[in-house]
């Protein structure tokens, strides 16, 4: 046997140091400026003047409820085309595929550039929609990240268990809601954690379509540039409390419906 | 026999991850090499800010048959080159830019080390107020040859640095003028009045409503908030003629008291509900393709949007508001701990400023950003030469004015323009004196009116649950 020249160990070394530097020490340091004061003594006082104040309460609810629009919409239009390409007439045809993801390869400002001045066309004035314009643009710029993990959760969804259903006399309906959905789920969960939280802090967006609210993006940002570390940190390291519930909630999801499978 | 095949297999792995670590290391470091005999020179400008070369023939600045200005490298490499002509020293400048000041603030307090930057005048302020800014050496305003800033700086702009002080110093022991200008409004005069434009209430005007766009920047939103507040006790002819109406000017617009800035929240709010957009970049754009027909502009971006739309057909005018307008300026300043005592350092630091203040040079960069330099020339007539090739009206034009800047030169000084270029470029680059008497330094803010403003920021940019309760309600 010809022995390579690095272990699978080191050859995890670039990666660990990478990890260390750029994740795990910048993390350490957002803890440590959330719960500290000015004078660096422990305190959780930031921490909770967030749950305090009506106002920013009221951005984590905005943004929130931006998320969860642009999740739903991405989600109902993702899913039937995601469909379509996994077991339609253009079944696991690369060049529809492609037509879904390229839109990946171009940078996401340069999209929203585009699609601002289509809506100036139909709207006018871009300022009296606000809230529709950011939905829209966060719809139209979290798509494929929705479609591709449908796509691949219906790619693998065999066949036969449609037809067997078909067989047994469920209706269109029936299979659909019975079989295809459960069975579909891991791919939905995978989509959901892709769109939604970048879809709460994608202020970018806001920005670009005229929406002048804040939401959490720009709430730390605008705590940063005004010097004040300890309550940009304390919202980040809200954000991060809030991502690792919805991953643990996800897991367990997906964690049941693979038992469901195996027992099947 | 095993046991010593085992050990070599652990110093050749060791090894491998040593020489891993260090790839990566030499990666990260970018590959650090210094000659000793070259001064390194760590600048920090605002992006954009500076001129890069590469001018096409079009692009060349004629001041007269034999003075035609037609840079082919960019400033930077220039300063190099003729630092070495001069004092037949190497210096190597490691040139980098930041978007904002508080971005600024922020690598420096981070601990990156910079000699020479370029904050504007509330930032030199603060690095001042926190001493870590190095004063000039003694000889820096003495007019010897070289001193391209003591000889050439506007005696106007030069008074505002010697009395505007901080913990009883002049300004202009800490720093020097690069570029200044005003705060005001650009509008479209087909759909906006001169007479609109002259007041800041135009950000609450129903006309102009979802038409308009304001800086999303705090300091620029709270001044026209401020105005728009003291309007009436500003444009009272009692307060306009009293003696020392611009220290009383300057003392109201400054003010962070709780009521103040209560009052400003609140008019900034309904400015929020009624404006296109607060909008950092995409303001000059908006102007050009006509979604909106107003917004709040620094003078040199105004006569940026002015001439871009001017190439498109669209002709813009600039307005600074009666009420008052912000003077700002950016200016050179270095700070203590990057140059520690460091003499060579120090020195090129100065000649840094020196060279990019000679009146060419001052040219170079303003016909390259579209700003205003705070050089007049002193002895050299070039600024006022480049002034009437940019804005001197033709032989054929009828309606001309005199315009004057006297102020600016020291000295007896007009151009004669086309009647348009009062409202417009001209107006903006070199504003006129009634400009200059309503100009307010807005200072920096200290930690506790920082915290209150910025408070007030946040009430008005954040989704107000209670009033979104409020209207449906209704």
């Amino acid at each position: 046997m010809k022995k390579n020249f690095f272990s699978r160990k080191q050859l995890a070394v670039p990666y660990a140091v990478f990890l260390l530097l750029f994740v795990i020490i910048p993390l350490l340091v957002l803890i440590y400026f959330g719960f500290t004061d000015e004078n660096g003594t422990v305190s959780f006082a930031n921490f909770l003047s967030f749950f305090q104040s009506g106002k920013t309460i009221g951005t984590l609810l905005y943004s929130i409820v931006i998320a969860l629009f642009t999740t739903i919409f991405c989600l109902l239009l993702a899913y039937p085309a995601a469909f379509i390409l996994a077991k339609g007439k253009f079944k696991k045809n690369q060049a529809f595929i492609m037509l879904f993801v390229l839109p990946m390869w171009i940078n996401f400002t340069l999209r929203i550039t585009a699609l601002k001045e289509i809506l100036t066309l139909l709207e006018g004035n871009l300022a009296y929609h606000p809230f529709f314009n950011t939905i829209l643009c966060m719809v139209y710029d979290f798509l494929p990240f929705m479609i591709l993990p449908l796509y691949q959760a219906l790619c693998k969804l065999d066949n036969n268990l449609i037809e067997a259903a078909l067989d047994l006399g469920a209706s269109e309906f029936q299979v659909f809601y019975k079989v295809v959905l459960p069975l579909s789920v891991p791919g939905i969960i995978s989509g959901v954690t892709m769109v939604f939280l970048p879809s709460m802090t994608n202020y970018v967006v806001l920005d670009m379509v005229y929406n002048s609210t804040y939401i959490m993006g720009s709430l730390i940002g605008s705590y940063f540039s005004s010097y004040d570390w300890h309550n940009g940190s304390v919202i980040s390291v809200i954000l991060l409390l809030m991502i690792c519930a919805v991953t643990l909630f996800s897991e367990r999801f997906t964690k049941s419906e693979q038992e469901i499978e195996k027992g099947l | 026999m095993r046991a010593e095949r085992e050990k070599r297999r652990r110093i050749k792995n060791s090894k491998q991850i040593i020489l891993i670590c260090m790839v990566f290391l030499f990666l990260l470091s970018g590959c650090g090499k210094k000659e000793e005999d070259v001064i390194v020179l760590r600048v920090n400008n605002w992006e954009e800010y500076i001129d890069e070369g590469g001018w096409d023939l079009e692009d060349a600045v004629v001041l007269s048959e034999d003075t035609v200005i037609l840079p082919e490298n960019g400033m930077i490499e220039d300063f190099q080159d003729w630092f070495y002509q001069t004092y037949g020293k190497k210096v190597k400048v490691e040139y980098s830019t930041f978007g904002t000041n508080e971005e600024l603030y922020n690598q420096i307090t981070l601990g990156d080390a910079y000699d020479l930057v370029c904050p504007s005048e509330y930032m030199i302020m603060k690095l001042i107020a926190e001493d870590l800014v190095l004063p000039f050496s003694e000889d820096f305003y003495s007019n010897t040859e070289y001193h391209y800033y003591a000889n050439g700086v506007s005696p106007y702009i030069k008074q505002v640095y010697d009395e505007l002080e901080i913990n009883g110093e002049p300004l202009s022991k800490y720093a020097a003028g690069y570029m200044w200008g005003t705060l005001g409004i650009v509008y479209n005069p087909e759909e906006v009045t001169e007479e609109e434009a002259a007041h800041w209430n135009l950000l609450l005007m129903d006309p102009f409503y979802k038409r308009i766009t304001i800086k999303d920047s705090i300091r620029d939103a709270f001044f026209a908030g401020v105005s728009i507040y003291q309007e009436q006790q500003i444009l009272d002819p009692a307060f306009l003629n009293q003696a020392d109406y611009k220290e009383q000017l300057g003392e109201l617009l400054n003010r962070t008291d709780p009521k103040t800035v209560d009052a400003v929240e609140e008019i900034l709010s309904r400015i929020k509900d009624r404006v296109y957009s607060f909008e950092t970049d995409s303001g000059k754009a908006d102007m050009v393709t006509g979604k909106v027909v107003a917004n709040q502009q620094w003078s040199g971006d105004a006569v940026y949007t002015l001439d871009q739309a001017e190439e498109d057909g669209v002709f813009l005018c600039y307005s600074a508001p009666e009420e008052a307008t912000n003077l700002w300026f950016d200016g050179w300043c270095m700070l203590k701990d990057a140059i520690a005592g460091d003499q060579e350092k120090q020195m090129a630091a100065e000649a840094f400023i020196h060279f990019v203040s000679r009146p060419d040079n001052a040219i170079r960069n303003m016909e390259y950003i579209g700003y205003t330099s705070v050089i007049s020339g002193g002895e050299s007539d070039q600024i006022s030469q480049y002034i009437e090739w940019t804005y001197g009206a033709e032989e054929e034009e009828t309606e001309t004015v005199d315009y004057e800047i006297s102020y600016f030169f020291g000295r007896e000084y007009f151009v004669t323009a086309p009647e348009d270029q009062t409202r417009r470029q001209l107006y903006a680059q070199y504003p006129p004196i009634s400009v200059m008497d309503r100009c307010v330094v807005m200072e920096y803010f200290n930690p506790e009116e920082n915290r209150r403003i910025n408070r007030m920021w946040t009430n008005i940019r954040c989704f107000d649950l209670v009033e979104w309760w409020k209207r449906q309600k209704e």
